[in-house]
């Protein structure tokens, strides 16, 4: 249902909060309808740059562009899909996948609703609380409620990090099965999780952005494919090495 | 069934230690009556008291139902607008600094000496504990969730009435806990100032006459009611916030 073509997301310039610099220089491109991966040691900014993308950032300064390639404003073409724990407790699961709609004063298309909820296997639970869902269930409802807004960029922001290893590697097929066709950028600490899913592979560390090829197989790998492997692997030097570094 | 068991026992307790206080040091029924007598004026006046509290529980539920309308629009408000916080925090916090016993006088002017002046004073006394605990409680939603919302593309109007509203629903019941508590206070005062009605005008007007188990009977009915009204609040916030907000 997303336009056939999504743009790509380039952001291009330097954050400082209180006149310290956070990150950058930097250029980091996130390619039209494509899973990009951004990897880095706890503190180094990550998160902000997610928030400098989605307009929600107020306390640092970014002097720089951040545009999409279509060259129309990148704001009101993003959805946000964070950890599960961001659901509205008094908000049934449908309440919340469409919440959306209800604050723009719209009213969601229950068959679309519906169809959502189903491929995300979520059918049955359309009437519980996110307190009576489990720990991968919630995260389902926070990956419907991204689908339900249907923007052509979708930022990530570490996403699966609350699950356990299992629940995890069915969200990553899941998550990437369905926002496929979208240009992604995805938060995360977790080198295995880059492996699996990005299409393009970036390490944000202290020096700036250092790009890793990814593995050859396609997205989603299998977690024992041997190239995907070798490439968490590898990732995992280099965080280990850019985290002593920072 | 397991929970009115310690109720009962300590009701028997407080009520043997009154009887034993009467009984011990020997206290004429003009000061300190014992229980009995008090239970025998309650029978004997039931039809009186019974008038009197029924004004007295119109004030106070008339004072509750107002003060939480307001004091709930006046918290959207002042979290709404960063200029009505400005200019009407530090007017609500100098309010606050005035006894409001101190007012009851000039309410009673103003309002005469009928039900408007309780109603006005029991107000005034709720309106500052429910505005401030349902504002704070505004205050302070979860930042993801706003984030979320404006990333949806939501109006502050919007974000107010879908997130932030039902986010603090907890902190207005606790607001509305107090209020129960207060709202009585209120009431009574109102009636010490002025009035021909109410509980607080039948304790008066039993005291004068040297009544004194008559004013216990009051005193005993004007205290159950408020536990009756604060554990029926209690219950009442309970059901509708497992309905529609953050337990």
């Amino acid at each position: 249902m997303q336009a056939a073509t999504p743009p790509a997301l380039l952001i291009d310039g330097t954050a400082t909060i209180g006149g310290a610099a956070l990150f950058g220089p930097l250029r980091l491109e996130a390619a039209a309808g494509r899973i990009t991966c951004l990897l880095g040691p706890s503190g180094i900014g990550k998160t902000t740059l997610l928030r400098l993308v989605a307009g929600t950032d107020e306390v640092t300064r970014f002097d720089g562009t951040i545009t999409a390639s279509d060259g129309a404003p990148v704001t009101g073409r993003v959805a946000l899909m964070a950890q599960g724990a961001d659901l509205l407790p008094w908000l049934d699961v449908t309440g919340n996948v469409t919440l959306g709609a209800r604050l723009r004063g719209t009213r969601a298309d229950p068959a679309r609703t519906r169809d959502i909820l189903a491929r995300t296997g979520l059918s049955e639970h359309a009437h519980k609380r996110p307190h009576a869902l489990s720990g991968g269930q919630r995260q389902r409802v926070a990956l419907a409620r991204t689908l339900m807004e249907d923007r052509p960029l979708v930022l990530l922001d570490e996403p699966f990090s609350a699950l356990d290893a299992g629940t995890r590697a069915q969200m990553q097929e899941l998550g990437a099965q369905h926002l496929s066709g979208r240009t992604v950028l995805m938060v995360t600490h977790d080198p295995g999780e880059a492996a699996r899913m990005g299409h393009a592979i970036h390490i944000l560390g202290a020096d700036g952005l250092e790009t890793v090829a990814p593995p050859a197989a396609p997205v989603p790998r299998p977690v024992d494919d041997a190239g995907t492997l070798e490439v968490q692997g590898r990732l995992l030097a280099r965080l280990r090495a850019t985290g002593a570094a920072a | 069934m397991s929970r009115l068991i310690p109720i009962a026992a300590s009701t028997a307790l407080a009520l043997a230690l009154w009887q034993a206080l009467v009984t011990l040091a020997g206290l004429p029924p003009f000061i300190l009556p014992g229980p009995g007598r008090v239970a025998e004026a309650l029978w004997h006046s039931r039809a009186l008291i019974a008038g009197h509290a029924g004004v007295t529980i119109a004030e106070v539920l008339i004072g509750l139902a107002l003060g939480a309308i307001l004091g709930g629009l006046s918290a959207i408000g002042l979290a709404a607008s960063p200029l009505a916080r400005g200019l009407i925090r530090p007017m609500m916090v100098f309010s606050q600094a005035i006894p409001v016993f101190a007012l009851a006088p000039i309410l009673t002017l103003w309002l005469g000496y009928g039900l408007w002046s309780k109603i006005a004073m029991a107000l005034l006394i709720i309106y500052f504990p429910v505005t401030s605990s349902f504002f704070d409680a505004l205050m302070r939603t979860p930042q993801p969730w706003l984030d979320l919302g404006r990333v949806m593309g939501g109006s502050p109007a919007r974000l107010m009435w879908h997130i932030r509203v039902p986010a603090a629903l907890p902190g207005f019941a606790s607001g509305l806990r107090l209020a129960a508590v207060y709202a009585p206070i209120g009431a009574i005062i109102g009636e010490w100032v002025g009035a021909s009605k109410g509980l607080g005008y039948l304790m008066l007007l039993a005291n004068g006459r040297a009544k004194i188990d008559l004013m216990f009977a009051a005193l005993i009915v004007l205290a159950v009611f408020t536990l009756l009204l604060h554990r029926a609040v209690d219950i009442a916030c309970r059901r509708w916030l497992d309905g529609t907000a953050a337990g």
